[in-house]
């Protein structure tokens, strides 16, 4: 990194920013051929969008540790806030409804908790004095904390939100070294409860799709048809695709959200299992360098933080891919970078920002920090 | 603290055991996010390598639709070649009330585009709700190019509905070939059960054969289905054509109908209810089997109106039945000359004479004659059709040995004909009463049944197969199929010398002191013979049977053959409630007319038609408008009819044909027919090719 790149841009984290490139434009060109061809209406505000959001990522990574630290708290408490506003709009409206209009964009206050959680429990778990960690007192008030925005997320209700701040939430709080076993515990309960919530917390619609999930073929044209027309929209793509804009099953309408929460079958539809692979591994690179990042931190706000936003976008990858190739239930979870949509996007590249912010930490702190 | 001290000590944490968790622990998550990621490679692997096959199947058939076209009907032509049902290229409409969320809706949607009344929008709504769901009901078909394109572009908001190009049966002779011809109609649920399920019966704008030679030759005028790929959308909208196999056109049916004599009878029939069959004496083959009044088997093809429908059921004259096949009538007078010749067979001389004094006792009751004919020979006998002769010989002969000869001649039988069915009447013998009715013949039988009356029941085209077996001493078999092959029919048991008697009797019925003087043709050298029937509905105490309500008065009938010393044409006519034989025989005499000199015999006709109010078919049209208006409903104007496919079965077309020669040269083609079935079934598929847009 010497000679003809200008320091200010050899810099910058590489490894992560050119998978992401590649996933953008990627996106980007799946998004031209879901809409039959044309940059109107999904690719063009996607790539707008992307740069929008970039310039915030690297605005965002320039704040210092302490602003960070300080902001934790109210941008949790106004996200909050937002999230009970949309109870109350919904209420008022009568429906429900998951986004508040805010004129520029519509946002999803559920979606830019699951960031905002993270960024709490970090800063929870960092001024937490390092003896009260395995007592009950590190466990309630981050208990609290997660538990109140999945509530409200939950009335809504949104199960996939609600799971992935949950999962962001937990995450954290096992990074922090909370005793195994209240993991294990928990995680026993939940086997127990899981159950009773089944049965007694889910919507109809939401226990359909369970059961749909796990027998999608019983019913191909009604409740399975999304699986069951993501699983034929992947498996005939076959290794190579059938050819950019070539895709039958997103462009005959057979495949449903062909441009959102089914992007990657569109993909796969279209560039077969290399293009599969591409996606993976550029994810893998994303993923691997958030780890790197929060592994190379010095300070407890750093590395949680950085794991926590690793671990979000990781929930995102996840529970899609699984859901797109039928190893999990519907849940309305769009691929991150490739979806359509500007609350996944935001809420994405705010991790990526938190991200870049810790990796800039990491640069400029001692390698060896006797501080915190 | 006592408590701690009893329990676990308490763990030591400190910031380097938080960073070793730390490090520990992510390393953990990051394994299984790794892991994940390769589970996630693997299964799509899975899926799109190890299932690619099955999954492209499944890609391939959502995206192409394979529909049927279905194949274009056969036509059936008249003995010349004429198409007396034949196919015509138009644009339709159906709607799939399955497909259908709102079809109140869209039914009222396509009315709108299409200018459907009230009374074709309740008909389409009431075979919506009765129909199986799944089996397309037609809107409309015949609609123009522009009625067409106005529902394809409306296509999205209109779910359920199908446009498309297809043929529909078209009869040139309309009502004059009903019964004869039958039509076609949408497979219901019972015959789609029936015919193994075949997706093609229920194909949008495939019909089968209802009724009559189109049921009978179902299977020969079907043809073979064609075949479209297309590329659809998940919601059914067709992007594009792939590939179409054609279909392969039914085979063509030839009958030994002659179509403008067909279309000639049934109009001439006029404003009686009745049937006209013509024969070839030679051959057998049916050159004409009109029964009027009918129905139109072009509006029943187009699923006949509720209206329309009531208007015929309604009708006393039962426009639904085909007399000749399904009309029983007392064959009354029409059966003496075939007596006569039981009477010859049984050893009766011609010259042997009996005295008619306005009748004659048998056993120990008088019986009347309808006039005092004084010393009756067999001749006078017929042309004067003096009852006691027959009341005489009949007793002196038994009556058991009449019945044998009329099942020879062809009374009481079933033909081996391609109709759905025919009913076959009664021949009365002491044997037949004591089976049917348990009880004994009486004199009385035999006075009755000798005259054609009692038990004795009889179809027109029996009595015209006993006319052309009378006129040839041939058992002449009745064939509907035309065929090349000359049959051989066996021959009865009598001299020339014989039937020549019975010939020259019959003629003088018509040319000679007998009762039809008014059927004489009209001709030096062709001369009629024939044999009048009156045929009593009710007895004499209810009616006179000539005058009253319609239907106590008397059935006329008329049995005949031409030229009756060369016999080449025999026939029947019956004439229901035609108050006496008056009414039949000037329908046989211009029937025949026509048949020797088409000129001579459409002058009749439309002089008569002048006076009726128009043709057959225009009479149809005007009764429906008015008993369309009579409860309350509109109906459109009947479409002009323009295609000069028409011209060819209809009777002027044989007076075209028969032009001088300098005409003929004039306008170019020829009206004669000489192609093969096989040339004009070639010649109409490019003609129905054409219109296409």
């Amino acid at each position: 990194m010497s000679g003809i790149v200008p320091a200010p841009i050899a810099r910058q984290p590489w490894q992560m920013l050119f998978p992401l490139f590649v996933l953008i434009a990627f996106g980007a060109l799946v998004l031209f051929s879901a809409a039959a061809g044309s940059w109107e209406p999904y690719a063009s505000s996607h790539v707008i969008r992307f740069g929008v959001f970039l310039v915030m990522a690297f605005v965002l990574s320039r704040f210092s540790r302490d602003l960070a630290m300080f902001f934790a708290f109210p941008i949790y408490v106004v996200v909050l806030l937002m999230l009970g506003a949309v109870e109350v709009i919904g209420f008022v409206g009568g429906g429900s409804q998951r986004w508040l209009d805010l004129g520029f964009i519509q946002l999803q206050p559920s979606e830019v908790m699951k960031p905002a959680i993270v960024l709490m429990l970090a800063r929870f778990y960092a001024t937490l004095p390092v003896g009260m960690v395995p007592t009950w007192r590190a466990l309630i008030p981050a208990g609290a904390l997660i538990l109140t925005p999945v509530a409200l997320v939950l009335l809504q209700p949104d199960l996939g939100t609600s799971l992935a701040i949950t999962f962001g939430g937990a995450m954290v709080m096992f990074a922090a070294g909370l005793p195994l076993r209240w993991f294990l515990g928990a995680g026993l309960a939940a086997a127990l409860l899981a159950p009773l919530a089944f049965f007694f917390g889910l919507q109809p619609y939401q226990q359909k799709r369970v059961f749909t999930f796990l027998d999608p073929e019983s019913d191909p044209l009604g409740d399975g048809y999304h699986i069951t027309q993501s699983k034929i929209a992947i498996g005939s793509g076959g290794f190579s695709g059938k050819g950019f804009n070539e895709g039958s099953q997103s462009h005959l309408n057979y495949l449903p959200e062909p441009h959102t929460d089914f992007i990657f079958a569109t993909m796969a539809e279209e560039w077969g299992f290399v293009g599969g692979l591409v996606v993976l591994g550029a994810f893998a690179m994303i993923l691997g360098w958030g780890l790197s990042v929060a592994r190379a931190s010095t300070d407890r706000f750093g590395k949680l933080l950085a794991f926590g936003m690793t671990a979000t976008i990781f929930f995102y990858v996840a529970i899609n891919l699984m859901m797109v190739m039928g190893l999990a239930p519907v849940v309305g979870i769009p691929l991150p970078f490739m979806s359509h949509g500007g609350s996944s996007m935001l809420t994405n590249m705010v991790c990526i920002g938190s991200l870049m912010m810790v990796n800039r930490w990491n640069r400029t702190a001692p390698r060896s920090g006797l501080l915190r | 603290m006592r408590l701690r001290k009893r329990g676990r000590p308490r763990e030591v944490v400190t910031q380097s055991t938080l960073d070793n968790a730390f490090d520990r622990r992510t390393f953990v998550i990051g394994t299984a996010m790794g892991g994940l990621g390769v589970l996630l490679a693997a299964r799509m692997g899975y899926i799109a390598i190890a299932e690619n096959e099955k999954y492209e199947l499944e890609s391939e058939s959502n995206r192409v639709n394979l529909s049927l076209i279905p194949p274009r009907r056969g036509w059936i032509l008249d003995r010349n070649g004429a198409p007396l049902a034949s196919n015509r290229a138009d644009f339709r409409v159906d709607i799939i009330p399955e497909r259908t969320p709102d079809a109140e809706a869209t039914i009222t949607a396509l009315a709108n585009i299409l200018n459907l009344d009230e009374n074709q929008a309740a008909d389409i709504r009431k075979r919506v709700d009765d129909g199986p769901g799944y089996q397309p009901v037609e809107i409309a078909s015949g609609i123009s190019y522009d009625q067409f394109a106005a529902v394809s572009v409306r296509l999205p908001d209109l779910p359920g509905v199908v446009p498309q190009r297809g043929f529909s049966r078209l009869y040139p002779t309309g009502p004059s070939v009903g019964h004869l011809i039958g039509y076609v109609g949408t497979a219901n649920a019972e015959e789609y059960a029936e015919q193994d399920r075949n997706p093609l019966l229920v194909t949008p704008g495939y019909k089968i054969g209802k009724d009559a030679l189109e049921k009978q030759f179902e299977q020969d005028l079907r043809g073979i289905p064609g075949a479209r790929r297309v590329e659809v959308t998940a919601s059914g909208r067709i992007v594009r054509e792939l590939e179409t196999r054609e279909d392969i056109q039914g085979d063509p049916v030839r009958l030994t109908i002659d179509g403008p004599l067909q279309d000639y009878a049934a109009r001439r029939i006029g404003l009686e209810s009745g049937s006209v069959v013509v024969m070839d004496c030679e051959s057998g083959d049916l050159l004409c089997m009109a029964s009027m009044p009918s129905f139109d088997p072009n509006s029943f093809s187009q699923g006949i109106g509720r209206v329309e429908y009531a208007m015929l059921r309604e009708d006393e004259r039962v426009p639904l039945r085909n007399k000749v096949l399904k009309g029983l009538y007392p064959p009354g007078s029409t059966v003496k000359p075939m007596h006569c010749m039981a009477f010859l067979d049984a050893g009766v001389k011609p010259e042997e004479t009996i005295m008619c004094n306005g009748g004659r006792r048998i056993g120990n009751r008088f019986f009347n004659c309808w006039s005092n004919h004084g010393r009756v020979d067999m001749a006078k006998a017929i042309y004067q059709s003096c009852d006691s002769y027959f009341y005489h010989f009949a007793q002196q002969v038994g009556f058991a040995k009449v019945a044998e000869w009329a099942h020879k001649m062809g009374l009481g039988e079933e033909y081996p004909l391609p109709v759905q069915s025919q009913f076959f009447g009664t021949v009365p013998s002491p044997e037949w009463k004591q089976r049917r009715h348990d009880s004994a013949w009486q004199p009385y039988d035999t006075v009755n049944s000798s005259i054609g009356q009692g038990y004795y029941l009889t179809n027109p085209l029996q009595l015209a197969v006993m006319s052309a077996r009378m006129a040839t001493g041939f058992k002449v078999m009745p064939r509907l199929r035309m065929s090349d092959k000359q049959p051989r029919f066996e021959h009865f048991d009598f001299s020339p010398e014989e039937i020549g008697y019975v010939r020259q009797a019959m003629s003088d019925t018509v040319n000679g002191p007998g009762t039809a003087g008014r059927a004489r043709l009209p001709f030096e050298d062709i001369k009629m013979a024939g044999k009048t029937g009156t045929a009593q509905v009710v007895s004499l105490s209810v009616s006179d049977g000539r005058s009253g309500p319609w239907k106590y008065r008397d059935h006329g009938l008329f049995v005949f053959f031409a030229p009756f010393d060369r016999p080449k044409y025999a026939g029947a006519v019956v004439i229901e409630h035609g108050g006496g034989s008056g009414a039949a025989y000037p329908i046989a005499r211009d029937v025949m007319t026509f048949m020797f000199d088409p000129a001579k015999g459409m002058q009749a006709l439309r002089a008569l038609e002048e006076q009726w109010g128009g043709n057959a078919q225009q009479r149809l049209n005007s009764k429906y408008r008015a008993y369309a208006a009579a409860q309350g409903e509109s109906v459109p104007p009947v479409p002009a009819r323009d295609e000069d496919i028409f011209d060819r079965v209809e009777a002027e077309a044989r007076l075209a044909a028969r032009q001088p020669e300098g005409l003929a040269e004039e306008s170019n083609p020829s009206r004669v027919d000489d192609r093969t079935p096989e040339e004009i079934s070639r010649s109409s598929a490019a003609a129905n090719a054409e219109p296409e847009q």
